[in-house]
């Protein structure tokens, strides 16, 4: 027999197309952004190490609670005061872990966690409203902005949550298991804003 | 439902936080530890009604542990502070 060659899937592929797709011309859209690169990172920021992890991913950490930072295609999130979730673009993350784990010379630790979750992208005029059917975080822009995020529920899954742009757009990290039940729930939340413009 | 401060997050629902009892609870000395000092380690509590000082984890947030200095008859949080803090004075 030959060896099973192991495949990333999405949590949400075996959805139909119908199912999965919402048009951006709507006051909320959704669509699943599958397989990023996650990594979960440890290490003091105040140490040495945290230089020069700054140096491998290219711009700095997240210096205060609930914020991300990021670049082409790269962020940072901060988790706990000595936790930050990585992401990066699809495939790129044994190669960021590789550097990463050279940057921090055990004075920390990286670890892979790209198949533990999904994250799904809601945007549009309505996509707070969607999120605050089931969220109990205050969304409002004086208090939740771009380049914020936080690790709460949504209509009972955990997730992460980071604000990505002012449209106002949202990634939503979600566990894998709870990735179909949370999509089809944002979906079913989004329909009575996906006649209005 | 109680919107609790985590020193870390700030203001989040109770949902996302677990109770963890009461806190600033010392393990005596094993050897020099009668057994009615065990007991009281492991089973008393103050009880109180009134303040009381606990230990909260964020447990659907940053998953950090903490302590609350909280009204058992109002629910008012009275202080929140770090793990590694003492007890507040004058509350
Ligand atoms: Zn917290």
């Amino acid at each position: 027999m030959a060896d099973a060659v192991p495949v990333a899937r999405s949590p949400l592929a075996h959805l139909p197309e119908a199912a999965r797709e919402m048009r951006d011309d709507l006051a909320v859209s959704l669509r699943e952004r599958p397989l990023l690169g996650l990594l979960n990172l440890r290490l003091d920021a105040a140490s040495e190490a945290a230089q020069r992890v700054k140096a491998a991913l290219g711009f700095g950490l997240p210096g205060e609670p609930n914020r991300a930072t990021g670049e082409g295609g790269r962020s940072a999130l901060w988790l706990g005061p000595d936790e930050y979730l990585v992401v990066t673009e699809p495939g790129g993350e044994a190669a960021l872990a590789r550097s990463l784990a050279e940057a921090l010379q055990d004075r920390g630790a990286v670890t892979d966690v790209s198949d533990g979750r999904t994250a799904i992208e809601i945007a549009g005029s309505r996509a707070r409203d969607v999120l605050a059917t089931g969220c109990s975080l205050d969304l409002h822009p004086r208090v939740f902005r771009a380049g914020q995020c936080a690790q709460s529920g949504l209509a009972k899954a955990r997730i992460i949550l980071h604000q990505i742009d002012d449209r106002p757009g949202y990634r939503v990290f979600v566990e894998r298991s709870h990735a179909e039940y949370l999509w089809l729930w944002l979906m079913d939340a989004a329909a009575e804003y996906r006649a209005a413009t | 439902m109680l919107l609790i401060p985590c020193p870390w997050c700030g203001p989040r629902e109770e949902g996302e936080f677990a109770p963890g009892g009461e806190g600033h609870i010392r393990r005596p000395e094993p050897q020099a530890a009668s057994d009615q000092d065990w007991a009281e380690y492991l089973y008393y509590r103050t009880n109180p009604k009134g303040l009381h000082f606990e230990r909260w984890v964020h447990a659907a947030g940053c998953r950090r542990w903490f302590n609350v200095a909280r009204d058992t008859v109002t629910h008012e949080i009275r202080a929140v502070y770090k793990m590694s803090e003492n007890r507040p004075e004058g509350l």
